[in-house]
């Protein structure tokens, strides 16, 4: 469109904030990544590299934000996981860190605290529906992690019982009495 | 020792993992699991995620292999597991896009979007609009509007974000359900207010009125939601910047008190905003840095990158608000987050004073090697502008940059540090001998063919000036020895450059160029044939025109006039003067850039508008495009319809586009098209109408006309008025509504057929008098004019608009002199000079044109008169 311009620096008023969001391993390999703008590393060989670049730079300094590529990305780890939520670099930061947060919080309930690679691999379903609540297409859908949980955690235990085997029965007991205890 | 690594790593992670080497075929045959019944959801559901966690490593289905799952995973819909059902959207979302057919579960998906269970409903209204397609949108409108109404919040926020993304595709759609939406932003729930307030910002964005009848309440109010507040900060913003009356007092007052907001968020939201505003108030300016100065003082990385980056923006707009906040920039320097020391160390170098460069340059350097290569180039343009800053600087700052050019970097870099020596090199005369020197070191060792190639071009261009001339040759005679191809061939154009400008080293060079005749490559040797025959001539004037000065036709026009040639009339000989010539770039970095991608390419009008021109019937008949002129604006701004026109101008024809905007919504324009009014001996050959201008949405209608014989009669103003069918629609559906609709006409404002349309101007090297000497046997017209202006600067300033030529030709102080020269379509070349002096009664202006055409002269005289 030749008539409009792009006013000044201001930030632009559009819901279509997050450019992409994604989990890394402690190699610097993909465990969950989403790209939401398709101007932005639109093909999976730009997105891998990309990935591989931003975990080089930030995996070894934790400072929580880096401006990479022209996107601001900020950052959280925890044991063997990197969590990133990229931007625009014209963007608010503080809106982006709180989708991190949010991101990571919902991860961390879903998890119960065990922040790290092979717990997250078991609950994965979840974490992708955790995922697909946040972020809509670029648009920040949720950032509160309760609610978020809420909508993701839905491997419920009052599964119909005729529907159940028996391992799973046996199992699904076994779990509840371990989580009893622990309190 | 690496395997057994490897080894035990694997084991580690595959003990618990069932996504370790997972294989494509194998787990899409586990699909068929999907038919059993009953369905068992937790067996289901896995094999689920496993589709979409190979999907998600980036693996690719077949357009077969996607409508196989997607039509497998529709059996699942019979069970009723919560989970399994979530999983299945995310499935259908995912694969919507390779599928064929994907609208088969359209009536599923409507179902469960209607139904009881709550959990299924948001997710399901999200997994439908990313299925459906405008034709299908009737069909599930109904739905969508009571989802946006309804008690939940997941669901109505799940209804009001796919309303926008579906806008995307159904622009009117969203409007139509602006009621409910506007309805939805008073909502108690932060995010629905949130999505609520997105969708009518987008949907009102071209719309003054209404936004401000959006907002206007809203400011009055807190609104719940902190995304929401700094979305309406925005949106007031810009409101502010469109209106500098007294109007907008109440938005500013509005942002101020965002100032005190708690959150962080919106205090940051709020003091960018207002110093980004086009007109910052003065005593908001001093709170808004206040926020950032604090911001730089945080614990936590964010934020400080937050202030510190927006300062940096700010140093050319607000420097002494910059300068004030020196102190906290300078605790900065040494922050552990390199992007955030960048920032301070690269504001400061910008607003401090000569003194302080040397102390933050030794900084820089200590931690130069860590940052990214795009925080490096960062830098690298921050030397830059101090070279042109502190001039007598260059010795330490060329030497810093010779020491970066050495480092490890990417071509990006490189060519960045490259690109400030060559600057350094040009501006700086003093700085001259050393920035070439630290290149010829550079290029001994460079891998980067492209920049050597740009280097030996700098050298063969500024080397021949030196005092030394001959130290260069001995560089770039080496690169003849021992590089590629291309490389070689830009050596040898870079030494004859020195043949043809400095005559005693003419035998030295001749030898080298004829050793270089023996070389393997093809250009190589064709190029050292070449020059080495145009020495021989020692013809000045020939090798002026084509080894020292040679005029560069822009790259991507070339290629495509060389294929028009070759489609229609390859017999007869090409004529490279039709092709304009590459415009020399302006220099503007002001800011301290960081977006080095996302930046659109440069380019030129010509580039931009050759595909809607290749849309006219018959433009290949017209010839090569020689000019398309800067757009000129024909109707007021904030009118209807809003016109633009674009002069195309060919060698016998100049092709009118009038670029339509339609800006009443309840309007359609049917049959659009211009009735011209052109000065006599102008002949319309063609007209292209615009079949439908519907809202915002800009079309063209085009215009061909002839050119008259004699260029004398090209000089003329014409008259336009458009005319078209008016139908009136529903501003929200953008149906028409029946019936035949009505004629009507809108005058446009005139415009001139000028010479300045009609000429390319080149641009000068420092060599303009010998060019023009060289003419002197060339026909020239010379005449006297007394000019109404007052003062000579300003005189020369329109002189230079009515000719076409860039300002930069303007030379002199007391007595202006105009030295242009370019090209008139067609090709005839010609050079102007023009004095102009005050005179007891006003200005005088003594011009005189020379050009192989007599008319041609005539014509730039007469458009001055």
């Amino acid at each position: 469109m030749v008539y409009t311009t792009m006013e000044g620096a201001l930030f632009e008023p559009t819901l279509y904030i997050v450019k992409g969001m994604c989990i890394l391993d402690n190699d610097g390999n993909r465990v969950l990544a989403k790209y939401y703008d398709k101007d932005v590393l639109p093909t999976a060989k730009e997105q891998k590299a990309f990935e591989k670049n931003l975990f080089n730079k930030t995996h070894r300094a934790n400072s929580e934000i880096i401006i990479l590529d022209g996107l601001t990305c900020v950052y959280k780890s925890n044991v063997d996981l990197f969590f990133y939520v990229m931007g625009s670099s014209h963007e608010n930061e503080l809106i982006l860190q709180s989708v991190l947060n949010a991101l990571y919080e919902s991860v961390s309930i879903l998890l119960r605290r065990n922040v790290e690679r092979r717990i997250l691999m078991e609950s994965l379903d979840a974490v992708m529906l955790a995922f697909d609540e946040i972020c809509d297409r670029g648009v920040i859908l949720d950032s509160d992690p309760t609610s978020i949980v809420g909508r993701a955690a839905l491997r419920t235990e009052d599964v119909p019982l005729g529907e159940q085997t028996v391992v799973q029965v046996l199992q699904s007991a076994k779990e509840q009495l371990k989580w009893s205890l622990l309190k | 020792m690496s395997s057994f690594k490897r080894e035990k790593k694997e084991e580690e992670d595959g003990g618990g993992s069932p996504y370790q080497s997972l294989d494509k075929t194998i787990v899409l045959q586990e699909a068929r699991h999907f038919n059993e019944t009953p369905v068992n959801p937790r067996k289901c559901s896995h094999i689920l995620s496993k589709i979409l966690f190979l999907l998600n490593q980036g693996e690719k289905l077949s357009t077969q292999e996607a409508t196989d799952v997607f039509f497998a995973t529709t059996k699942l819909f019979q069970s009723k597991d919560v989970m399994l059902r979530r999983m299945v959207y995310l499935c259908i979302k995912e694969l919507s896009k390779l599928a064929q057919d994907v609208i088969i579960v359209t009536s599923s998906l409507t179902k469960d979007m209607t139904g009881k269970e709550d959990l299924y409903r948001a997710a399901a209204i999200r997994a439908l609009c990313s299925i459906t397609d405008s034709t299908m949108l009737q069909a599930i409108e109904r739905y969508m509007k009571q989802a946006i109404v309804d008690k939940n919040p997941a669901v109505r926020s799940a209804a009001l974000v796919s309303a926008l993304h579906l806008s995307s595709t159904v622009p009117d759609l969203v409007r139509r359900w602006a009621n409910e939406a506007q309805e939805a932003v008073n909502s108690d729930n932060a995010m629905v207010s949130y999505h609520a307030l997105g969708i009518l910002a987008s949907t009102r964005r071209n719309d003054k009125l209404s936004t401000v009848k959006l907002i206007t309440p809203l400011t009055k109010y807190t609104l719940k939601s902190q995304y929401a507040l700094c979305l309406l900060i925005r949106m007031v913003a810009q409101l502010i910047d469109d209106d500098d009356s007294e109007a907008s007092a109440p938005y500013v007052r509005f942002i101020q008190s965002c100032l005190g907001h708690k959150s962080e968020m919106i205090l940051y939201e709020a003091a960018h905003a207002i110093l980004n505003l086009k007109k910052t108030p003065r005593d908001l300016a001093s709170s808004a840095v206040s926020v950032l100065q604090l911001f730089c003082g945080s614990s936590k990385a964010s934020l400080r990158l937050a202030g510190a980056r927006t300062l940096a923006r700010l140093t050319s707009k607000h420097p002494t608000a910059v300068a004030a906040c020196a102190v906290d920039l300078e605790n900065l320097i040494s922050d552990p987050n390199r992007s955030v020391a960048t920032l301070a160390v690269t504001t400061l170098l910008a607003t401090g004073a000569e003194s302080s460069v040397d102390r933050l340059m030794k900084q820089i350097s200590s931690f130069v090697s860590e940052i990214s290569d795009e925080f490096k180039i960062v830098v690298v343009k921050a030397i830059r502008r101090l070279c042109q800053k502190f001039p007598r600087k260059h010795q330490s700052l060329a030497a810093f940059l010779a020491g970066m050019l050495r480092d490890e970097g990417g071509l990006e870099y490189k060519a960045a540090i490259a690109d400030a020596i060559i600057a350094l090199v040009e501006e700086n005369p003093d700085a001259k001998e050393t920035g070439l020197a630290h290149l010829c070191e550079f290029i001994e060792d460079c891998e980067h063919t492209a920049l050597a190639v740009r280097i030996l071009h700098l050298l063969g261009r500024e080397g021949p000036k030196s005092r030394q001339p001959s130290r260069y040759i001995r560089f770039i005679y080496n690169r003849v020895i021992l590089e590629s191809g291309p490389v070689r061939a830009a050596a040898v154009s870079a030494v004859a450059q020195f043949g043809a400008q400095r005559p005693e080293l003419l035998p030295n060079i001749r030898v080298l160029l004829a050793r270089c005749e023996m070389d393997d490559e093809d250009e190589v040797r064709d190029r050292a044939i070449y020059y080495n025959a145009i020495l021989d001539t020692a013809d000045q004037e020939l090798i002026n025109d084509y080894i020292i000065d040679v005029p560069k036709p822009n790259p991507v026009l070339l290629e495509k006039a060389l294929r028009d040639h070759i489609a229609n009339q390859p017999q007869e000989p090409f004529d490279i003067m039709t092709v304009p010539t590459e415009e020399q770039k302006e220099a503007k970095e002001d800011v301290a850039e960081i977006e080095v991608r996302n930046k659109p390419k440069q380019m030129s009008l010509e580039e931009i508008y050759s595909e809607q021109l290749a849309k006219v019937p018959g433009i290949e008949k017209l010839g090569p495009l020689f000019k398309t002129n800067t757009p000129v604006e024909l109707t007021e701004a904030e009118t209807e319809y809003r016109v633009r026109l674009l002069k195309h101008v060919f060698v016998r024809h100049i092709v009118l586009q009038f670029e339509c905007i339609n800006t009443l919504s309840d309007q359609i324009l049917e049959q659009v098209h211009v009735r011209l009014e052109c000065p006599p001996d102008y002949e319309v050959r063609c007209i292209l109408p615009c079949a439908k201008l519907v809202y915002d949405k800009p079309a063209s209608v085009f215009v061909v006309v002839d050119f008259p014989s004699a260029y004398l009669d090209s000089l003329g103003t014409f008259g336009a008025t458009l005319e078209f069918v008016v139908r009136d629609c529903d501003p929200n559906t953008g149906i028409p509504d029946p019936g035949e609709g009505y004629a009507d006409t809108y005058p446009l404002e005139e415009f001139y057929m000028g010479c300045s349309d009609q000429i390319r101007a080149r641009v000068m090297g420092d060599d303009w008098d010998q060019t023009w000497e060289r003419a002197a046997n060339i026909l020239e017209i010379s005449d006297t004019y007394a000019l109404p202006d007052q003062d000579p600067g300003a005189a020369a300033k329109s002189v230079c608009e009515y000719l076409g030529l860039p300002k930069a030709t303007i030379v002199g102080d007391a007595v202006k002199e105009i030295r242009g020269g370019g090209v008139f379509r067609g090709g005839a070349p010609f050079l102007v000079k023009a004095r102009i002096a005050s005179s007891n009664v006003g200005v005088t202006m003594l011009i005189a044109a020379r050009s192989p055409r007599e008319d041609v002269a005539q014509l730039l005289l007469a458009a001055v008169g």
